[in-house]
């Protein structure tokens, strides 16, 4: 066996050939390999993970935003819930307000109404007293200048006659 | 992490049953001392050795067997002190069966589609016609070593194993050449190069397409494997704010380990994971690039670890971390080399059994279901292999980057 190591089992020596050509063929790999393909692809590499990582970042991001702008919106609704609820207060106050004003404004105009109403039925009244008085006067008048008339007659007749007059005076 | 050591157990036993198979093998087939392969037709009385038979399939070659006789030629590249540089395609050696090949070029002779060199100065250069090979055993340091021999005329020439780095140590050392040629190993390499750089160049055009867009094709394959190599190894070792200056070079090195694990199960293709040399010059790129990356806090820690007493630190501590600064590539070198080669020597053996069968084929009834068996067990081996390619690159990528964790980690005290 020892012979057989010593003499066939060549590949355990080192060679000068071999070595040579390994230390040319390696360098040359390397250098080859790591610019023209390992250096593109470690960097498409790392470009594309980058990418990933940006388009997940920015994935999280929209959906950040999404959730903030729901809020906001719920934010928006319930502010417009209330504003909607102030506005509708202030509406029926506004419109209760309206109301007691046009009341008491009718009622005024009413009072108005009434009060030159009665102030106008006074003056008409008076009007008419004064009239009934004026014809009450002219019928006196009247009376008095047929009972004037008469008084060439008979005492007795006259004031039959007066009577009479009086009689139909009062029953008009 | 269990998985991975379950099937490290896996493969450590199936190691150690090879061990066993292999010496029986070698006990068996004791081949006598010397005998001659010759190159005449019909003449071809060998026998079949499994554990060489295994050993051949993971070495490097100088040529790629297809099948038959039939072998893609590869540049040969050699250097010899004293002659000089020889450049030629190896197809010039005009090999044929077994790879041996019929001339000898300048001293270079092929031998199982490995170059070789006739050190023998008396030997002329040029083209020469050779008859064949011959094995034998010489005394070398008081030990009994395997050697082949070309034949010339009738006449035996020692051939010279290219030198290597090792001093010796595992059997190799300074021989009379150098071989710098673009082996099947280093061919492999350069195929999954290529093929990787034009895939990758594929995923990143894909990325230009689909700017923005989903991933499709090559590019939606792919994607899962870069994405898992940074964010279960890159990040959580080194640093979300760091790893992004080592990211490249994890995935290089994890795309050139498994490209050449894979290939690597191919029949046709080299052994290159499994082959210490590629090992140890990744490790040692990487331990450079850890170290250099290192900062203060790294270099207290391994230096001067705070916070332990002077003693500790003189006689225990430092030596110990300044062991590990060494030992962290050496277990990177080891642990990928030797999960692939026994791996490709596990199945080499497996598929070698049906050989064995057929060869001693006494009885056709144990011979059948020998090789049905061989044959199963050789699939079980060929999905372990697979699994080991992807775990062995991802363990490599995984360590590298838990050491360049360490070494940029900042002080937290």
């Amino acid at each position: 066996m020892e012979t057989i190591f010593l003499s066939g089992f060549s590949v355990f020596r080192p060679e000068p050939g071999m070595i040579l050509w390994a230390l040319v063929f390696f360098l040359t790999f390397w250098f080859l390999v790591g610019k023209f393909a390992f250096k593109p692809i470690t960097n498409a590499l790392k470009t594309r993970e980058q990418s990933i990582q940006d388009a997940l970042d920015e994935a999280k991001k929209a959906r950040e935003e999404i959730q903030n702008m729901k809020s906001e919106n719920e934010k928006l609704l319930a502010q417009a819930a209330q504003e909607r609820a102030v506005i509708l207060k202030e509406a029926k106050e506004m419109k209760s307000q309206i109301i007691t004003e046009a009341q008491d404004k009718a009622k005024e105009e009413a009072q108005k109404i009434i009060a030159s109403a009665k102030t106008e039925i006074d003056s008409q009244k008076n009007a008419a007293i004064a009239e009934v008085r004026n014809n009450v006067g002219g019928l006196a008048i009247e009376i008095a200048e047929q009972v004037l008339r008469k008084q060439l007659g008979s005492d007795a007749e006259q004031k039959a006659f007066v009577q009479k007059l009086v009689d139909n005076a009062k029953l008009n | 992490m269990k998985k991975i050591q379950f099937f490290k157990v896996l493969m450590l036993a199936l190691f150690v049953s090879l061990g066993v198979v292999g010496f029986a093998q070698h006990g068996e087939e004791h081949q006598p001392a010397e005998h001659a392969e010759k190159h005449e037709a019909g003449k071809h009385e060998e026998e079949f050795n499994l554990a060489e038979e295994a050993l051949a399939h993971i070495a490097n070659a100088n040529a790629i067997h297809v099948f038959g006789d039939f072998y893609i030629p590869l540049p040969a590249i050699l250097y010899a002190p004293g002659h000089g540089w020889s450049f030629f395609m190896t197809s010039k050696f005009d090999a044929h069966h077994h790879g041996n090949g019929e001339k000898a070029i300048d001293h270079y002779v092929m031998k199982h589609g490995v170059i070789h060199r006739i050190a023998d100065e008396s030997f002329p250069y040029g083209e020469v016609a050779i008859d064949g090979f011959a094995h034998g055993k010489i005394e070398k340091d008081g030990k009994e070593k395997d050697v082949a021999y070309a034949v010339v005329n009738g006449k035996q020439y020692l051939l010279d194993e290219k030198s290597t780095l090792d001093g010796g140590m595992l059997g190799g050392g300074k021989t009379s050449y150098m071989d710098f040629s673009l082996s099947k190993g280093a061919f492999t390499m350069l195929l999954v190069l290529l093929l990787a750089f034009w895939l990758f160049r594929a995923v990143a055009k894909g990325y230009e397409r689909n700017k923005g867009k989903a991933p499709s094709g090559v590019q939606s394959l792919l994607e899962p494997v870069i994405l898992f190599i940074r964010d279960e190894v890159a990040i959580p070792f080194i640093g979300k704010d760091k790893y992004e200056r080592y990211f490249p070079f994890l995935l290089t090195l994890f795309f050139f380990i498994l490209g050449l694990n894979l290939i690597g199960q191919f029949p046709l293709a080299g052994n290159v994971t499994g082959n210490f040399s590629f090992t140890m010059v990744l490790a040692i790129i990487t331990a450079l690039y850890v170290n250099f990356s290192g900062n203060k806090n790294y270099w207290e820690h391994v230096l001067w670890m705070p916070g332990v007493p002077s003693v500790l630190k003189v006689l225990i501590l430092t030596p110990v971390e300044i062991l590990g600064v060494f030992i962290k590539p050496f277990t990177l070198m080891l642990r990928l080399f030797a999960n692939i080669a026994a791996g490709h020597i596990v199945l080499v053996a497996f598929v070698g059994l049906i050989f064995i069968f057929g060869h001693s084929g006494q009885s056709m009834a144990g011979a059948g279901a020998g090789t049905v068996m061989a044959f199963l067990l050789s699939m079980f081996m060929m999905a372990v292999e697979l699994l080991v390619a992807f775990v062995q690159a991802f363990v490599f990528t995984l360590l590298a980057a838990a050491y360049f964790g360490a070494a940029t980690e900042e002080a937290h005290h």
